[in-house]
């Protein structure tokens, strides 16, 4: 609450700023000039048919595209002004401000209290006293304290899946990053814990910027602020959520999200 | 009726399952084939591991010739039928003899018609001894401290225990003064020897010095040849089956059994006093008799120490190989070499490792850290290293064919997640990549354990003796000799069955050795799947 209080009251409309960007995954090219604004500390939503690129797109958000041999872009990407392809940056710095969380949740082989501080272990911080206040606000934050705070040195896996997947949000927010990437959260999920998750991003909206891609028009009107629906590789419209849903300008858009094509 | 029909030919599940049938007997009945074959194998050394320590009745024969008559004692050990030149069949017994010291061959076979009586009488014996091996007898007196008691008299076996007992304890200090402080007084003289050689010692000190381990020398042999005189006085006497005097003096007698008298309990409890000699003690009578501990101690020291070895090369280039190599035509031809290797013949590893451990790097070290020992050897000659070493090598494709898989076997979304929380790709390796795959990493270390542990070509060439002096790990300083040569269960069959000069007798030995190595690496591998399982356990369930 008090980081609240320290940062500037004034939120950047253009937090990430994706400009003119073009991705290639060796000779196929995945996305085509795409520019858009995405503001801070807000929810915004990929939305699109398989295929469109909504993923992509995310997963250049934190250079996670980089594990795969033979991509190339062109056009930048900046987070508050910074590009993500200036040679200065570490890739790992980067993905320290920009959490992720996965599509299948995928908890460590270790205890949900590990898999929590992992982000902090990989930055070598280990006094006790920061990674237990650590577990403790990031399980809070994810709704799962309550369910867990019993069997914190439990593996993982023991888990249900929605807790995993809570998990898995708890540890991406763990090490405080100002970017939280979630690439089809609830698609594993049955239909309670979608409902906690979702819960659980409006919740969150208030500390993290918030990008989102998923296949779920009823998640995308129910969570986001704006809506991006992509298809082809190309952003065919960008802006309000309430605008693309009830009034959206392009006629793919009305299509898709009335469920005349997917 | 009809309605009945109508439901259950649409499904005509009867035909399809049928036809798969076939196969299912066909993979079944292989399953049995080889379990059946493996099962067998083990039963079979299992039963004959464990008979050669019962003690059987001792049979006394009775065998009329056409013109002589003979007696004899033993235990049946098998039977053959014998065609003679006339082409009749001859049913034989074969019988073990003992008692080498009077009758050259400790087996024998005797034409089944021809053996007119056999008896157990109750008052046989069975007697070991560290020298000519085991004798049957009937014992007759004991001499002891002057005394003579004959047998039949109530104190007779009392007094045999009380010189028995006697005699294994001098037995022991005996060894501990041969062993240990003649050892130690032989090794300062050496090193002396080269002190003085490379001039760090003065000529005079270096005189007084061995003045004074000679005297040491003389004062303990002559303590060992008093020792030696007092045991001469307490002896055994007894005669053959045949009426020949027998002398057993305590020196070289180990103990006796009345095997004809015993009850069940007694032969149970006596076969378990075989069964413990056999796995605490050292060989006797070129290996026939006696126990095997310095083999055991030499194969189980060498599995670990080559699993030690191998097992962090083999994960480390395993690692390499999946995580960091590009993956192209290069990386597939090392995979493929790296397979082949496990194909190449073991004694092919063996030539390697004696060119390479034991006189490239052997050689090399002695030159350059035991120059002062040359030309005597140090690590410059097959040794329980090299032969690690060696089995190290030959099982490193095992280690990283089976890491490599368990490395594969992380799924993506894992590392994808450990990299997303701003670990770096040796990070995400080390803490994710590295714990999800020991199990997978276990189950290479346990097949190669099982490899290794049951490999003897190669180490004829790089360590293994059939009587080593001393283990590789013991009380004297530095108390881990690497460079010593070691005994090896699996060379020990292979010498029983195939170099002793009495093949018959060693035959219930190499039985037992080889329930011995069986039980060895059955417990090395349950051990590592212990470990294993405790790591699964500790992730239980895992989701994906």
């Amino acid at each position: 609450m008090e980081d609240d209080l320290t940062k500037p009251i004034a939120l950047m409309n253009d937090f990430i700023k994706v400009d003119h960007f073009n991705f290639f995954y060796g000779e196929k090219q995945a996305i085509h000039e795409i520019s858009m604004d995405i503001p801070e500390r807000q929810i915004t939503a990929l939305i699109g048919p398989s295929g469109c690129g909504k993923s992509t797109l995310l997963r250049n958000l934190n250079r996670m595209n980089d594990l795969i041999n033979g991509v190339h872009h062109s056009g930048d990407i900046r987070i508050a002004g910074t590009s993500l392809y200036d040679p200065k940056v570490e890739v790992i710095s980067l993905r320290k401000r920009v959490g992720m969380v996965f599509q299948k949740y995928n908890p460590f082989a270790k205890s949900i209290y590990e898999n929590v501080i992992f982000s902090l272990r990989v930055a070598g911080r280990s006094r006790r006293k920061e990674l237990d206040e650590t577990v403790e606000r990031a399980l809070q934050s994810a709704a799962l304290w309550d369910e867990v705070k019993d069997r914190l040195h439990e593996s993982a896996f023991g888990l249900s899946g929605g807790q995993q997947q809570r998990l898995c949000i708890a540890r991406a927010i763990a090490n405080q990053p100002e970017i939280l990437l979630m690439d089809e959260p609830c698609a594993a999920l049955d239909p309670l814990a979608t409902l906690k998750i979702e819960e659980l991003i409006l919740t969150l909206k208030k500390q993290f910027t918030i990008v989102i891609v998923t296949h779920n028009m009823m998640q995308a009107t129910r969570c986001s602020d704006r809506t991006a629906f992509l298809y082809m590789g190309r952003l065919i419209e960008y802006g309000e959520t309430m605008q693309i849903f009830e009034r959206p300008k392009e006629t793919q858009t009305e299509a898709y999200i009335s469920g005349r094509f997917s | 009726m009809s309605e009945k029909s109508t439901i259950s030919q649409p499904f005509a599940t009867t035909g399809r399952s049928r036809k798969g049938e076939p196969w299912v007997w066909l993979t079944a009945a292989g399953l049995t084939f080889g379990v059946l074959m493996a099962l067998g194998l083990f039963i079979l050394i299992c039963v004959k591991g464990v008979a050669s320590f019962w003690p059987q009745r001792i049979e006394l024969l009775e065998i009329k010739g056409d013109t002589t008559r003979q007696i004899a004692a033993g235990i049946p050990s098998q039977e053959r039928l014998r065609k003679d030149a006339q082409g009749v069949e001859h049913e034989e017994l074969q019988f073990f003899h003992g008692n080498r010291d009077l009758q050259a061959e400790a087996f024998r076979y005797y034409d089944r018609s021809q053996i007119v009586r056999s008896t157990q009488p109750q008052e046989m014996w069975w007697v070991e001894r560290s020298e000519n091996g085991t004798a049957f007898i009937f014992p007759k007196q004991v001499e002891s401290d002057g005394k003579t008691i004959q047998a039949g008299d109530p104190a007779f076996e009392p007094t045999l225990d009380r010189v028995l007992k006697k005699g294994r304890e001098v037995r022991s200090r005996l060894r501990q003064i041969e062993r240990k402080e003649i050892g130690a007084i032989s090794r300062e003289m050496e090193a002396l020897n080269r002190a003085e050689r490379s001039r760090e010692v003065a000529p005079g000190l270096a005189a007084e010095r061995r003045a004074t381990l000679q005297q040491e020398f003389e004062r303990l042999q002559k303590e060992t040849a008093e020792m030696r005189a007092e045991l001469a006085k307490s002896r055994l006497l007894g005669s053959s089956a045949d009426g020949r005097e027998m002398v057993f003096p305590v020196e070289t007698l180990l103990n006796y059994f009345p095997s004809n008298r015993a009850g069940f309990f007694e032969r149970v409890a006596e076969m378990v006093r075989r069964m413990s000699n056999f796995l605490t003690e050292d060989p006797r009578q070129a290996n026939t008799e006696g126990g095997v501990f310095p083999a055991i101690f030499g194969t189980v020291i060498m599995t670990l120490v080559m699993s030690l070895m191998v097992t962090p090369f083999g994960v480390i280039a395993a690692i390499y190989l999946r995580e960091y190599a590009t993956q192209g035509m290069l990386v597939q031809l090392v995979r493929i070499c790296v397979n082949n290797l496990a194909g190449v013949p073991s004694i092919v590893f063996g030539v390697f490792g004696l060119a390479f451990f034991v006189y490239f790097v052997g050689g090399g070290l002695d030159q350059w850290l035991f120059a002062d020992k040359l030309p005597t050897p140090t690590y410059g000659t097959p040794g329980i290293l090299w032969a690690s070493l060696t089995l190290a090598l030959l099982t490193l494709p095992v280690i990283i064919v089976a890491t490599e898989e368990a490395l594969s076997a992380v799924p993506r979304g894992v590392r994808e997640a450990a990299l997303a929380c701003g670990a770096s790709k040796w990070q995400m390796i080390q803490r994710v990549v590295l714990p999800a795959s020991m199990p997978g990493i276990l189950t290479g270390v346990i097949l190669a354990m099982a490899r290794g542990a049951g490999e003897v070509a190669p180490l004829m060439l790089v360590g293994v003796v059939k009587l080593a002096p001393s283990l590789p790990v013991d009380g004297i300083a530095p108390f881990i000799h690497p460079e010593r040569k070691f005994m090896h269960l699996g060379f020990h069959i292979y010498d029983l069955g195939f170099q002793s000069p009495d093949a018959e007798a060693a035959k219930p030995a190499v039985f037992a050795t080889a329930m011995l190595l069986i039980i060895i690496v059955v417990a090395l591998n349950l051990t590592a799947i212990l470990i294993r399982n405790r790591l699964k356990k500790r992730f239980a369930v895992s989701s994906f």
